[in-house]
């Protein structure tokens, strides 16, 4: 089994690990690095669970390998906030009953904080369709799209 | 469900990725944005010995403005084309298909030369590279050619790429002045594949149709063009029984498939509901312009 050193920065910390080429992102964050908050559901990129930011950008870690992000700058939902002292979208997510089980909730957080930053999110069927990509199966949407339409009345 | 074991090959330019390619003779598979490929890996659908990462080599995603055309760098990103002031400008129809392709995360991450590559039937980029005349530049360790879109759709998931070639680029020539554009689309749920999809595009001259493409996707192999349709629209103007008659013509050069979301015959259908809206549209937008 051939290993490969990779270093990258993962919620501000470098981090150098030697990974197999096949390890997928979303496992050398969860079993490698002992992130456990960024969820894995589906492994093939329909449920969003696993979804982080590279680079600044919402990414699916269960569609891509570990060696890829060599150099890049990772954050997981662990880069929000922590317990005690919510970010800004988690408290409102707190506030607007957003998550039941939790499951989706890691993948939600980072699929919301991209979509803030790039889209308008004029109205609840953009939000919607920004939020179309990852599935819960407990809330039926409404508290998350609260949540979110919450997060853009705040910053007007 | 993980992949099977695989070399992993940063290639650093494009003359290192095909010479990859050859040396792998066949072994090898390329990964660009991976939204396909890594999900077909995870079901080991698919078991390549080595994969050649072309993320790294520089200068391949760009949108550049030419005076004819417009060329497309194979990397760039589905939301870099999303928000493109250039497509948005002088392919509004593209612009417009984006919007239904995957989420916002698939699109930070799948690349154009990578969706065309691997030719899904329903996706919408295959049919827009059909749509707008497109030619791809094709690469390989012993040179450079070019393939118009409508040569490179063989099948599904197949394509006139070589083992050892790779795709590099996307030239679209501009289209004409007055150009009205239409774009219908239906999935089970947004930002999934379509079960069927329309694209049309109308230049007028005077006040009649001076060239006419429709191109359609997810109810054939391959993503189709309608060219019988397009002759009859040429010398026209859009009216119910103009339009009666291209539906006819749309639905009949299908060849849909039954599966999990829908029927062929529903698929037929609805084809040739979207036609009709995207007809009307792109005949509005044609006349206002």
């Amino acid at each position: 089994m051939s290993t490969r050193e990779i270093i990258v920065t993962v919620n501000g910390t470098a981090q150098r690990h030697a990974v197999e080429p096949r390890l997928l992102l979303s496992d050398f964050l969860r079993q490698t690095l002992g992130l456990t908050g960024t969820h894995v559901g589906c492994e093939h990129g329909v449920c969003g669970a696993c979804t982080i930011l590279l680079d600044g950008d919402s990414i699916r870690s269960c569609l891509i390998f570990a060696v890829q992000a060599d150099g890049c700058a990772i954050e997981t939902v662990e880069s929000l906030g922590r317990i005690g002292k919510l970010n800004a979208l988690q408290q409102a997510f707190h506030e607007h009953h957003a998550l039941q089980c939790g499951f989706c909730t890691p993948g939600m957080l980072m699929t919301a904080t991209d979509l803030l930053k790039k889209y308008p999110l004029a109205s609840d069927d953009e939000i919607r369709e920004g939020l179309s990509g990852n599935l819960c199966r407990c809330t039926g949407y409404e508290h998350i799209v609260a949540a979110i339409r919450a997060m853009k009345e705040q910053a007007e | 469900m993980k992949p099977a074991a695989f070399e992993y090959v940063v290639a650093e330019s494009i003359e290192g990725a095909v010479a990859a390619l050859a040396e792998a003779r066949g072994e090898a598979k390329i990964i660009a944005g991976g939204q396909s490929l890594v999900p077909m890996l995870n079901f080991r659908l698919l078991r390549p010995a080595i994969l050649v990462d072309i993320n790294r080599i520089p200068d391949l995603a760009y949108v550049r403005e030419e005076p004819d055309a417009i060329r497309i760098g194979a990397l760039t990103r589905h939301h870099q084309l999303e928000t493109s002031p250039v497509i948005a400008r002088h392919f509004p129809v593209l612009r417009e298909a984006m919007t239904h392709v995957a989420h916002l995360a698939i699109r930070n991450r799948g690349t154009i030369g990578g969706s065309l590559s691997h030719a899904d039937p329903a996706a919408e980029l295959p049919m827009m590279a059909l749509l707008l005349d497109a030619a791809l530049r094709v690469v390989s360790g012993t040179g450079a050619r070019a393939v118009k879109a409508r040569d490179f759709f063989q099948d599904a998931l197949s394509v006139d790429l070589a083992v050892d070639e790779i795709v590099t680029e996307i030239m679209l020539p501009k289209l004409p002045e007055r150009t009205g554009w239409g774009f219908a689309e239906v999935s089970r749920r947004s930002g999934d594949f379509a079960l069927a999809a329309v694209a049309v595009t109308l230049a007028l001259a005077d006040r009649t149709i001076s060239e006419a493409r429709i191109a359609m996707t997810g109810v054939a192999p391959t993503p189709r063009r309608v060219r019988e349709a397009e002759a009859l629209l040429v010398g026209r103007r859009v009216d119910c029984a103009l339009t009666k008659e291209v539906v006819g013509l749309v639905r009949a050069a299908t060849e849909p498939q039954t599966d999990l979301h829908a029927s062929a015959d529903y698929r037929r259908h609805l084809v040739g509901v979207l036609a009709g809206r995207a007809l009307s549209a792109a005949w509005q937008r044609a006349e206002a312009a």
